[in-house]
């Protein structure tokens, strides 16, 4: 399968600051990306890059096999970015926006119906006329969205797309992008909302203080990094009992809860057993399963 | 591929929006320029008018209406360029140019034709309504035509460089107030550099506002203080350095791809 998007030992230095430290990482035609990692990690550095705001100090980058610096025109042409700021001209309306943004691509008034129908999937039809000043946060983002998709791009990079917005609009994004993929776009989402990632994204990178700490696909990941907890909820007093009696079986407690962490699955049976034949009563159990969520938090050594 | 048809469209319709941007609050950018030069001439007419005759046999109003036309002309297509550059950097949204396949000479140009083209309708619409309160001769059109065309081009170009350095509302502010006020003011707008002592007269000529103003003025009366042509070189060169100051901080994104 040809490459998306390629990145050979992309390094950008601030100064001392090594923003973004060697990165290399290809993506594939038509994948669901996830870019992951808190603030600061270099995810938009990386994504500002590829769109040629920020010129890399070191490295190559490609988008649909054209060089994001020699070959700027055909790339940008390649890709469409979401920022992740709410930044919009104040002196025009969205269908204005709109067929500016695509007029910039050569797109002449034959792209016009292509525009309307990037207005209406995005539930803009009745804002078409409004001035972009005029709008709420939540269709700022959408007419965001719709700019990036006026000159039809195959890759289309989303930074943050639903920082900020309602549950109900987020559920409406997610559909419209997964919509978008299933179409044959190759979508990168860079976001804070890892249940995002983890819905959405086929393979994801982890990314901290500038370097990729972790990259496979979402269940790799999930496979590879999972960590299962086994929960009881004791009376008080069989909790003192077992901190004495279970030393080599470590938990930890919360209120009338206790954590084990589980190897595996099975260890869940043996903490079990071990409990009846002490003869402690369990009141309530459950068995928590790791999510992308504590990946990203014992990868990125945020707790 | 991008097409030397999609290069024309993406120019031409960059070029459409700057247009628009200033046509939207026309109010601000045309009528108001329109009215400080209208009351400029009303004022320095009903005070000077029967007072001076600068050159000979042309009254001090109609001495005075090219001079402020030119003036207005290159205030306001500093303006444009700059305000729009430095509204777009400091609104956030100058990241929709940039992530276009639009190049450094397509932005240039489209920036550069908006800044001329505002700064000659300004220019324009006092023009006719001066025409109401005297008649102005033009004894050359096509110097009338290439000093407004190259000093709007110039300060065209120059807006640009401000709008591109400036990070800040009011380091653009102090651009117009410490740079091009005082450099327009002391032109010869209002007066002719003979009538100055001679130390003046020998500052004057370090100032290129005033060959714009001088070879503009000598479009109408075929009377000038200096050689048009002396005014014209000048003029041009300004302009010509100015672009290419500006082509090549658009080439390397100064201050804008970072």
């Amino acid at each position: 399968m040809k490459k998306a998007i390629v990145f050979k030992n992309v390094r950008k230095n601030y100064k001392q600051l090594k923003a973004v430290d060697g990165i290399s990482l290809s993506i594939e035609k038509g994948e669901f990306f996830g870019l992951l990692g808190p603030n600061g990690a270099g995810k938009s550095t990386l994504i500002n890059m590829m769109a040629g705001l920020v010129k890399p100090s070191d490295g190559n980058i490609s988008v649909m096999g054209f060089d994001v610096n020699k070959e700027y025109q055909e790339a940008r042409h390649s890709v469409g970015i979401v920022p992740q700021e709410l930044v919009f001209d104040p002196f025009f309306n969205v269908r204005e926006m709109l067929r500016f943004q695509a007029g910039y691509f050569g797109k002449d008034k034959s792209n016009d119906k292509w525009v309307d129908e990037v207005i209406e999937r995005l539930d803009l039809t009745e804002k078409s006329s409004t001035n972009m000043r005029k709008l709420s946060g939540g269709m700022k983002r959408r007419a965001l969205i719709a700019q990036a998709l006026v000159h039809r791009p195959p890759v289309i990079v989303l930074d943050e797309p639903t920082a900020g917005v309602d549950v109900e609009l987020r559920q409406k994004l997610w559909s419209f992008i997964k919509e978008l993929n299933n179409e044959g776009h190759t979508i990168v989402l860079t976001t804070h909302y890892l249940e995002e990632a983890e819905a959405l994204c086929n393979r994801v990178a982890m990314m901290k203080s500038g370097k990729i700490v972790a990259l496979d696909s979402t269940k790799n990941l999930l496979k590879e990094f999972s960590l299962k907890n086994l929960k009881v909820r004791l009376e008080k007093n069989n909790i003192k009992k077992i901190s004495v009696l279970l030393k080599e079986t470590p938990f930890q407690q919360e209120d009338d809860w206790c954590t084990f962490k589980l190897k595996k699955v099975s260890d869940a049976s043996g903490i079990i057993e071990k409990l009846n034949s002490l003869k402690i009563q369990i009141l309530d159990l459950k068995l928590i399963e790791s999510d992308l969520e504590n990946i990203f938090l014992k990868l990125t050594g945020k707790n | 591929m991008n097409t030397f048809r999609d290069q024309l469209i993406g120019t031409w319709t960059l070029l459409k929006k700057e247009l628009l941007r200033f046509w939207r609050v026309a109010f601000q950018t045309v009528a108001a320029p329109v009215i400080t030069g209208i009351l400029y001439l009303l004022i320095f007419s009903q005070v000077l008018g029967d007072r001076l005759e600068v050159y000979e046999g042309v009254n001090y109003l109609v001495f005075l209406i090219p001079g402020l036309i030119m003036m207005s002309l290159l205030q306001n297509s500093f303006s444009n360029s700059s305000s729009s550059l430095i509204q777009a950097k400091i609104m956030g949204n100058i990241v929709f140019l940039l992530l276009t396949p639009l190049s450094y000479l397509q932005l240039f140009f489209a920036f550069l034709i908006a800044a001329i083209v505002r700064g000659m309708f300004v220019g324009i619409c006092i023009y006719l309504i001066a025409m109401f309160y005297v008649d102005l001769p033009v004894e050359h059109p096509w110097f009338v035509f290439i000093f407004a065309f190259c000093g709007g081009g110039l300060m065209g170009a120059f807006g640009m460089i401000a709008g591109i350095w400036a990070t800040r509302f009011d380091q653009m502010a102090a651009f117009g107030n410490f740079v091009i006020m005082p450099l327009s003011m002391l032109s010869g707008v209002f007066y002719s550099i003979h009538s100055l002592p001679q130390m003046w007269q020998n500052i004057s000529h370090f100032n290129p506002f005033f060959y714009m103003i001088d070879g503009f003025r000598y479009g109408f009366f075929g009377q000038s203080d200096t050689s048009p042509y002396l005014s014209l070189l000048i003029v041009v060169s300004f302009f010509i350095i100015l672009s290419f100051i500006t082509i090549r901080m658009l080439k390397s994104g100064y201050k804008l791809r970072n």
